[in-house]
């Protein structure tokens, strides 16, 4: 199966050994999208790896900016301002958001559910139009910047996202009353792709996947970073380990990001969004035109990148599909020595073989879609 | 002062362990070499030899319980002295320096090239139970890059350690399919590698995909 089947979103080859319909061996071949993001990394200041992070997850690419730019300010000890903490929450959850419709859609439409996949990939273009609203970009946003943000939200912007996102849970309340209770739907689903929790925490799976195997594990949860610490939601957790339950947890979850949103605007500060922090932040530009000091500070920060002190740090994000953490070795220059990307497609990927082994052919098309591989964050 | 000087004056006294190192101590004892912590990560170093033993100690404790290997990769410390630990003192005691003249940033000169062997394996877990966090590293030498697999312990290790394999050319004893995993089997060298440029070409391989034994098509 693959590199290339219209049963599957992403390029993977799966090498099946079939018994009739069954399938008795499993070999997941991954690789087909490999650019070489660390080695990229490794000769671009800190600042300019940030358009590459946007395309590890290109469903979720906020999520990715904000878990490289967190790990920056981590390893050089930096704090930022609560309004541009807020936004990020913001624009994380508005990105989490369009990674599960997207998910959610396209397993559905794989399984020749078309009405749904039509209602949620329209509530994924209104997620997009948020995104469009924030820094002018569908995908590849590169919003977020180490100690900021690109700019402070859009007028207004809190009354049109308010609407965007309604409609849009909107047309999932249509998805979910044609998918959930569908008998033919939960065939496909329920009991399919099983696999115990304990060997799901050994493969590495975190993520939707994790918890619906019981796991309440959720780092937004358990090492509140940004302002999760303050803001009140549910982890919804699954127990029976099945394709059915990751679909649900994917569907509460969309309901849960929708309420952390409107909390944010209820909270949100004033103040400024970027961090004024001489390390990363160019000077004004009427003094660098005017004045000696800044012009020469300005033309460092860009020649050499802001200086980070040596040493290493990894940091974790809840990204769409798991704990998306990056981990930095810095050598005291601009250029990081060492930027390594924990992606979660690829672990939990790599639980693929254990999943489809045993089952029927067929039901390696929903196990698959659930995981909800990105070749660009998998494969790197 | 000069920086020659500013090197010169002797470091603090290392902080006390935080707690989840002081429980890892006290489990591992003599199997950590070093151990620090910074910017609240915890991290141990490990001999290469003792990885095994010291991993399953670390998953099997029932006040550690580290079940989740979150990542495994390897850093390439080609030339530099140690992890940067030495970089990051200079720099703590230079910094007022270089916040003062900008110019000083030039004179923090990396110390000269130590005996810490090339690679440093570095293993990331995490407690899905107790949710700590720790990262444990363990040096391989250059000339025989090989370490125990993991992948008996934690299944996820598997492709990790094909990954690191591929990019780093370390070789896992006892891992079960050794593969490479992003690159194809002619791919000459392991790009991560300090010495591998970003711009060095591989020889062009045959095409021997269907169809490759009919003439080509005149352009």
């Amino acid at each position: 199966m693959g590199p290339s089947h219209p049963a599957t979103h992403g390029t993977v080859k799966m090498v099946l050994d079939l018994d009739g319909e069954r399938v008795i061996k499993a070999d997941v071949q991954v690789g087909y999208l490999h650019r070489g993001f660390e080695k990229e990394c490794e000769t671009g200041y800190y600042y300019q790896n940030i358009p590459y992070t946007d395309r590890l997850n290109y469903s979720s690419p906020m999520l990715n900016n904000v878990g490289y730019c967190l790990a920056v300010e981590k390893l050089m000890d930096l704090r930022t301002p609560p309004r541009c903490d807020f936004i990020r929450v913001i624009a994380g959850e508005i990105s989490r958001m369009s990674d599960h419709y997207l998910c959610i859609g396209a397993m559905a439409l794989e399984i020749a559910a078309m009405t749904p996949f039509l209602y949620v990939i329209e509530a994924r273009e209104l997620m997009c139009d948020l995104l469009d609203a924030l820094c002018g970009a569908r995908v590849t946003t590169n919003y977020i910047r180490i100690g900021g943000v690109l700019a402070d939200l859009p007028e207004g912007f809190d009354s049109f996202a308010t609407g965007r996102l309604d409609s849009s849970l909107r047309l999932l309340d249509d998805a979910d009353k044609l998918l959930t209770e569908n008998p033919v739907f939960r065939e496909r689903l329920e009991g399919t792709g099983h696999l115990a929790p304990e060997a799901l925490i050994a493969h590495g799976v975190t993520g939707p996947l994790l918890r619906a195997g019981g796991v309440p594990y959720d780092v937004r949860r358990v090492q509140p970073y940004l302002v999760y610490g303050e803001l009140d939601f549910d982890v919804p957790v699954g127990e029976r380990s099945d394709n059915y339950d990751r679909y649900l947890v994917r569907l509460e979850e969309l309901r849960q990001s929708r309420r952390m949103i409107a909390q944010c605007f209820e909270k949100i500060p004033a103040g400024p969004v970027n961090s004024d922090d001489p390390r990363v932040r160019w000077p004004r530009k009427g003094k660098v035109f005017g004045r000696m000091e800044e012009l020469i500070d300005q033309f460092k920060l860009v020649t050499e990148g802001g200086l980070v002190p040596p040493g290493e740090v990894y940091h974790a994000i809840e990204g769409a599909n798991g704990e998306l953490g990056f981990y930095l070795v810095s050598d005291g220059t601009g250029k990081p020595f060492k930027c390594r990307c924990r992606a979660p497609s690829f672990s939990n990927m790599s639980a693929l073989e254990k999943m489809i082994t045993g089952g029927m052919l067929a039901d390696v098309v929903p196990t698959f879609d659930l995981i909800n591989m990105i070749g660009g964050e998998c494969d790197r | 002062m000069s920086a020659a000087e500013e090197q010169k004056t002797p470091a603090a006294a290392p902080p006390e362990p935080s707690a989840l190192l002081q429980k890892v101590i006290a489990r591992l004892g003599p199997l950590i070499m070093e151990h620090c912590s910074f910017r609240g990560d915890d991290r141990i170093h490990v001999a290469r030899e003792n990885i095994l033993e010291a991993a399953r100690v670390l998953r099997d404790s029932p006040e550690l319980g580290f079940d989740l290997l979150l990542d495994l990769t390897c850093v390439d410390y080609f030339g530099q002295p140690d992890d940067f630990e030495h970089a990051r003192e200079i720099w703590d005691r230079s910094h007022n320096l270089i916040r003062k003249s900008a110019e000083w940033r030039h004179r923090v000169n990396m110390p000269a090239r130590g005996d810490d062997p090339r690679f440093a394996m570095v293993y990331h877990l995490v407690s899905t139970r107790l949710l700590h966090r720790l990262r444990v590293k363990c040096r391989v030498p250059e000339d025989d890059p090989t370490i125990a697999s993991l992948s008996a312990l934690w299944a996820g290790a598997n492709w990790l350690e094909r990954e690191t394999f591929d990019l780093y050319g370390i070789r896992f004893n006892g891992h079960p399919d050794l593969r490479r995993i992003y690159l194809y089997d002619e791919f000459v060298g392991h790009p991560l590698r300090k010495d591998y440029a970003k711009h060095d070409e591989q020889p062009i391989q045959p095409y021997t995909g269907p169809g490759a034994q009919e003439p080509r098509r005149p352009h």
